[in-house]
């Protein structure tokens, strides 16, 4: 799936630029990361070796064994299987508030640069008062108006994450909306929404692709923090946040409970970063010279 | 003359941004599907019950009224009644504010004191090993969940070692110091408190550096690609010409050009911290504004998470506009531009 998509990203949006960074053994090892956690979450159901919410009360809390790989917990249920469920869920929470944020941030974008003038003043003032915010104290005031749930986190992120696309897609139009190519489509006669979509979109999409990789990351760490206090995913299912938050009262003795979900966070996270300085240092050329 | 109308549009701006936080803090107090009537007063308040919290705290007028009635409150200082605490949002953000500032600020300061020198020293040996090491170092700290490191640094430092307090600002057998500031540090400097200052140190150890790590790994990659960037510059190859040593050359000719980038990200890390600073302070039971809003939230404490919320967008334009400040003092070009 991932080699298909490295296949996609190299012949279609990215098929102008060489892409010397996506050789790299760190961005290599980033992708093969992020196709472990992938292939986990889709096959979940067939190679979890437990039901993830099946409890076995006689085995609880044993550190990790030949028979749970990564010990079970305070209800004896299988680590292993509740964190490959749980890449599932986060990965899920990554594309949803990714492709919310990015598809609204981006139409803002894009009309704020063209439009010019009024529009563009309204809507730039408006990014930079979602900007205002830390991300997750307004996140957590959303999700807690809205109720705690999975899918009110979600929301609540993509409400904190939008604006930057919408800067992003912005500095781009104004950079591209007099070039050339831009000016010949309208000599043509053609309309305005297929001059953004045909003609401005594509052209603006490289830092849009960086940006996106980065908040892969942090919406995945965003969901897990809220889930961890309470305002996103709720127990029993096994949501990363969710487990170290479980996790939290056998600190001192069963460190493996948080420990384990947590890495499941930090190696998920540390490749969508990898991913993103590597896509960041092949699409600017500026920045390419120092690496 | 331009720095001062400089500083005015900035204020304009801010001033703008403002109005636009106050709509969206109050459409989120507003919109709530989550009655806080009931919340307050459980489900069996009687309907006279909920109508007089509702009357109390305004939520029976219609909503323009209530938006106007909100901003001239908010103007006046008055963020409402917390429905926990009882007591004046305003009053009890001021004084959790104090403990937030105490750690976020050590935390900040931990970040610009390893990450700045870490940054440099990871550009002048691209590509070894001291590079290598630093590069990793500040990849998990961009990727590393706060409220997890919290957990696990609780679980060696106070569990396994037993070298750290497990959470709060001093101990408990420990009186703390007389009210001045509301910083322990200083506070107990000021009052030459030897014991208080101990212990107040000694539990800013664990939560600051969880709080610090990852500012210090940002400061740390913005510093080394800016340090690149200004060792590739002509004027450090003359200075290397002339014969200067290689110190002078990289902390006087480089570092200073390669500081003003750094400068702009420790102004934009705020935000982060802030972030970081509501888990890490659930985590340490850190008496801040964070578990405030934390514990405010649980209980649908609306007036009380949005005076939380509403400081908090306050705070960080007022950072950026500081930093703004000092990058137009740094940078001559922008002063001309």
């Amino acid at each position: 799936m991932a080699d298909r998509a490295i296949a996609a990203a190299r012949g279609g949006a990215l098929a102008a630029v060489r892409v010397p960074a996506l050789r790299e053994p760190l961005t290599i090892l980033a992708l093969a990361i992020i196709a472990l956690f992938a292939l986990g979450a889709v096959l979940a159901t067939l190679i979890a070796p437990y039901d993830p919410l099946a409890q076995d009360l006689a085995s609880r809390l044993a550190p990790p064994n030949a028979a749970h790989w990564l010990g079970t917990d305070q209800l004896g249920r299988d680590l292993l299987s509740r964190v490959l469920y749980g890449a599932r869920i986060s990965l899920v929470i990554g594309v949803v508030v990714v492709a919310l944020a990015g598809v609204i941030g981006t139409a803002v974008g894009l009309v704020a640069g063209y439009a010019g003038g009024l529009v563009d003043e309204a809507l730039m003032r408006l990014t930079e008062v979602f900007l205002a915010f830390p991300p997750l104290i307004l996140a957590m005031a959303i999700a807690g108006a809205l109720g705690p749930s999975l899918v009110n986190a979600i929301i609540a992120i993509a409400a904190v994450t939008w604006a930057v696309y919408a800067r992003l897609a912005r500095g781009q139009v104004l950079a591209l909306r007099r070039r050339e190519f831009v000016e010949a489509a309208r000599a043509i006669g053609a309309r305005r929404a297929r001059i953004l979509l045909r003609h401005l979109l594509p052209n603006a999409v490289a830092p849009l692709l960086v940006q996106a990789s980065f908040d892969m990351g942090s919406a995945i760490v965003s969901a897990a923090g809220l889930s961890f206090i309470g305002f996103g995913a709720q127990p029993p299912t096994p949501e990363w946040g969710v487990m170290i938050s479980e996790g939290r009262n056998f600190i001192s003795t069963q460190l493996w409970l948080s420990l384990f979900p947590g890495l499941a966070i930090l190696l998920t996270v540390g490749a969508f970063n990898l991913l993103g300085d590597a896509l960041r240092d092949t699409l600017d050329p500026r920045l390419r010279r120092n690496q | 003359m331009r720095f001062l109308a400089f500083l005015i549009r900035r204020l304009i701006g801010i001033a703008a941004v403002m109005i636009g936080v106050s709509v969206i803090t109050f459409a989120i107090s507003h919109v709530i599907p989550a009655d806080p009537a009931v919340a307050a007063l459980g489900d069996h308040a009687t309907d006279e019950q909920i109508a007089a919290f509702r009357a109390e705290y305004k939520l029976d007028r219609p909503l323009p009224e209530q938006y106007l009635t909100y901003v001239n409150d908010l103007l006046h200082g008055d963020l409402g009644r917390s429905i926990r605490t009882r007591r004046s949002v305003a009053d009890d953000l001021a004084d959790s504010f104090p403990a937030t500032f105490e750690l976020s600020f050590t935390a900040l300061l931990v970040s610009i004191v390893v990450g700045i020198p870490a940054g440099i020293w990871s550009a002048i040996s691209r590509g070894r090993l001291p590079d290598v090491v630093v590069r990793v170092l500040a990849l998990a700290g961009g990727s590393i969940p706060v409220f997890w490191l919290g957990l696990i640094v609780i679980g060696l430092g106070y569990y396994q070692l037993g070298w750290f307090p497990g959470g709060g600002r001093i101990d408990a057998f420990v009186a703390p110091p007389p009210l001045r500031t509301g910083l322990y540090v200083v506070d107990s400097l000021v009052a030459g408190d030897v014991e208080a200052l101990r212990s107040s140190l000694i539990h800013l150890v664990l939560p600051a550096l969880t709080l610090g790590y990852f500012s210090t790994a940002v400061i740390t990659r913005m510093t080394r690609s800016s340090m690149l960037e200004v060792l590739g510059q002509d004027y450090m190859r003359t200075a290397e010409a002339k014969g200067l040593r290689e110190r002078t050359v990289v902390l006087r000719h480089g570092l200073r050009n390669a500081l003003i980038p750094t400068v702009t990200i420790i102004g934009l890390t705020f935000g982060s911290l802030l972030s970081g600073a509501v888990l890490t302070e659930t985590i340490f039971s850190w008496p801040g504004l964070g578990r405030y809003a934390t514990a405010s939230a649980v209980s649908l404490d609306f007036p009380a998470v949005l005076g939380v919320t509403l400081l908090a967008a306050v705070v960080y334009p007022v950072a950026n506009l500081v930093v703004d400040v000092a990058y137009y003092w740094l940078d001559p070009r922008i002063q001309r531009g």
